[in-house]
């Protein structure tokens, strides 16, 4: 048998039908997460050609995007008419279908990406979709899994199957121990920095080397979940120890002899060791510090020691004059040091960066401090209802508050700003969320992408810190 | 879906590079419970102003190109989110086919789905096209599916590639999931094939796991 690697093992795996005319193969889904924002009209559309869904024991759906953040605006009437019609559709077609629904108020309500992991319903070797372009973080666990839009949702209801075109391949591999202070968001950013914020585009992206090795479940879902910020739709990491460990106990996740056997069959799941990829991009975690973006991209990245670009330094004219209409919308000079960027508001949370280890590490370095005076807002926001009891029952929460940050209730909030969770025009955040896009966390606001700790030790100084230097004791 | 086989209309230039999704259709925009109306609200943080005031500075306010159905932009057009709400807009405000040097993956794909042509030129053909643009009003192009091309009223002719399924798609006007449903009985072996994998523990029985569930 030619050798494979672990995207086309996957693929093979999930060959419905092929023709050989080169027309695009049909492949099964094995698990389907649905959300309030791109579901509704797939609904109606299935509802309007008489279809039903195929497998609603294979489709799990959580309201995640609009939800308030606030507990007690969940157990009074939705504000927000459009987000409570959208919560009604939710529920109604739930109900209809006999789909899986966490509503806003179950314990295990969260957002799509970050409960799918927790709960174990994303398990290795699967076919996970969403219409959301955030499932490339449930690769993590060596799982292909991909964003896709409401008509393909639609079409995954009534067939519980994709019709999908081979990707090519690409191997991003980081070599390397991970020093002090960077993390797996640094390692991320850094990787989209180095290819681009189109350079994944056609490809499925593998993740290897040894700092994704050492790596933890939490870190590896940063790293996959902002894969699609390269352009790669998917992006994954072979299951190892790390993965099952994880697993194991997890609600929906097979027990005793059954998850035996599991891993017996997941320990197939790696790349050849001489398979072959398209592409194959090599870094090295010594030449990675602390990202922090300047731009209206992923891809407009730096090291927190350098300074604002100058747009005349790009070779490309294209380039030139998006980095020029960058830094008006950012409202920043070129060759400013990064760390003289003065932030107004904090977020910690999304689904890249609102796992029980990022809130660790960020409560970690705020214990005992408290958040600069010039800080209007600081917000800490965790993936899932389950993180926040597990982060509560550590006390972190207490952490959070005493240091002057607001501790709120799970949901994608201020990375995407769809409920009250809004950057103020002209404002300036440091977040752990994944775009930066203009108006992406409320219009014309500026948004600069920072992992956990380098979030938390901006809402202590005010403006950006090399967090290796400024707190080396507190940070991991 | 409206099958596409020829169209000819005004070109409208968008000449930037990235242009995601979220600035075709912001946020607070996706929680619309219909496919309908989103082109009033196409590219809407840059075309209105505060109170809804048309910003005369941005390319869809310039009376001259009123009425365009072609729209010329610039390399990875629709990175980011998946928002199909995008392309819905894009079509509802009337474009048919947009000329780029390439696509992001997911809105690519997304634009299929409603009859849109995201055909892909060359960097040096899109640099031309936006002088073309450029320098004549109410400049036309006629692109044509069949024949994979876009030519213009003298004499311009450029091939353009896409792949034949894609084609066949759009030609046709093709339901994907009626063509799918056409291999049910595939997809009703597949499930009983791999009912017992690793992939497929569907039958996880929730009532032995936490009462929360």
């Amino acid at each position: 048998m030619a050798p494979k690697t672990l995207y086309e093992k996957i693929w093979d795996n999930h060959v419905v039908h092929e023709s050989r005319d080169g027309k695009p193969a049909l492949i099964y889904i094995d698990r389907h997460l649905i959300h309030e924002g791109t579901s509704p009209q797939a609904f109606a559309g299935l509802k309007a050609e008489g279809r039903t869904v195929r497998r609603p024991d294979l489709t799990f759906a959580v309201m995640d995007h609009s939800v308030p953040t606030v507990s007690k605006e969940r157990l009074l009437p939705i504000v927000d008419i459009d987000a409570r019609l959208q919560f009604e559709a939710l529920e109604k077609n739930c109900r209809e279908s006999g789909v899986r629904l966490f509503d806003m108020n179950s314990a295990n309500q969260g957002i799509v990406h970050i409960i799918g992991p927790e709960l174990g319903i994303t398990q290795p070797g699967q076919t996970i979709v969403c219409g959301d372009s955030h499932t490339s973080t449930h690769g993590a666990f060596g799982t292909l899994a991909f964003g896709i839009g409401t008509s393909e949702v639609e079409h995954v209801l009534a067939t519980q199957c994709l019709s999908q075109s081979r990707s090519k391949t690409m191997n991003i591999v980081v070599n390397g121990k991970r020093p002090k202070g960077v993390t797996a968001k640094d390692i991320v950013l850094a990787i989209i920095g180095k290819i681009g914020i189109s350079g994944g585009n056609g490809h499925v992206a593998e993740y290897s080397g040894e700092a994704i090795r050492g790596l933890s479940m939490d870190g590896r879902m940063t790293v996959c979940n902002m894969t699609i910020e390269g352009g790669a739709r998917a992006g994954m990491v072979a299951p190892d120890d790390t993965t099952y460990a994880y697993l194991e106990g997890r609600p929906f996740v097979p027990r005793g002899k059954a998850f035996q056997e599991a891993v017996e069959l997941w320990k197939m799941l790696t790349t050849d060791a001489d398979a072959k990829f398209d592409t194959t991009v090599e870094l090295h975690t010594k030449d990675i510090a602390p990202q922090v973006t300047w731009g209206t991209n992923p891809g407009m990245v730096s090291g927190v020691t350098s300074r604002v670009p100058d747009p005349g330094s790009f070779s490309d004219l294209n380039d030139q004059k998006a980095t020029e209409r960058a830094l008006i919308y950012m409202g920043l000079k070129a060759g400013t040091p990064i760390v003289d960027i003065p932030i107004d508001r904090v977020f910690i949370g999304s689904c890249t960066n609102s796992r029980i280890d990022d809130l660790r590490a960020a409560a970690h370095l705020v214990a005992g401090k408290h958040v600069a005076r010039s800080i209007k807002q600081a917000l800490v926001v965790p993936g899932s209802r389950g993180i926040k009891n597990q982060a509560e029952k550590e006390g972190l929460d207490k952490i959070f508050t005493e240091a002057g940050f607001e501790w709120r209730d799970a949901g994608c909030s201020m990375c995407i700003g769809m409920n009250d969770d809004v950057l103020p025009p002209h404002e300036r955040s440091a977040s752990t969320s994944n775009r930066n896009f203009e108006g992406r966390q409320g219009r014309d606001s500026r948004t600069h992408l920072v992992s956990p700790v380098m979030a938390a030790a901006a809402a202590i100084a005010g403006h950006f810190v090399d967090v290796r230097e400024f707190d080396v004791a507190n940070v991991e | 879906m409206q099958p596409f086989i020829k169209h000819s209309g005004m070109v409208m230039p968008l000449d930037r590079v990235n242009v995601d999704t979220d600035q075709m259709v912001p946020k607070q925009f996706l929680k619309a419970l219909t496919r309908e109306g989103f082109g009033r609200i196409l590219f809407y943080d840059w075309r209105y102003l505060a109170g809804e005031k048309s910003n005369p500075e941005f390319v869809l306010n310039f009376p001259r190109y009123r009425g365009a159905s072609v729209l010329l932009t610039r390399a990875n057009f629709g990175c980011g989110s998946s928002r199909e709400h995008a392309p819905w807009g894009v079509k509802d405000y009337g474009f048919r086919v947009i000329l780029s040097p390439s696509y992001a993956d997911i809105f690519y794909n997304n634009c299929f789905k409603n009859g849109i042509l995201p055909a892909t030129l060359t960097e040096a053909e899109i640099d031309e096209l936006f002088k073309r643009t450029e320098k004549e009003e109410g400049y036309s192009l006629t692109v044509d599916l069949p024949n994979q091309t876009v030519s213009d009223p003298h004499g311009l002719v450029y091939k353009f590639e896409i792949a034949p399924s894609r084609k066949e798609v759009l030609l046709k006007g093709l339901d994907d999931i009626g063509t799918s449903l056409q291999q049910a009985a595939k997809i009703d072996a597949y499930e009983k094939a791999h009912a017992a994998t690793a992939t497929m523990y569907e039958t996880v029985d929730v009532k032995n796991y936490p009462s929360a569930l």
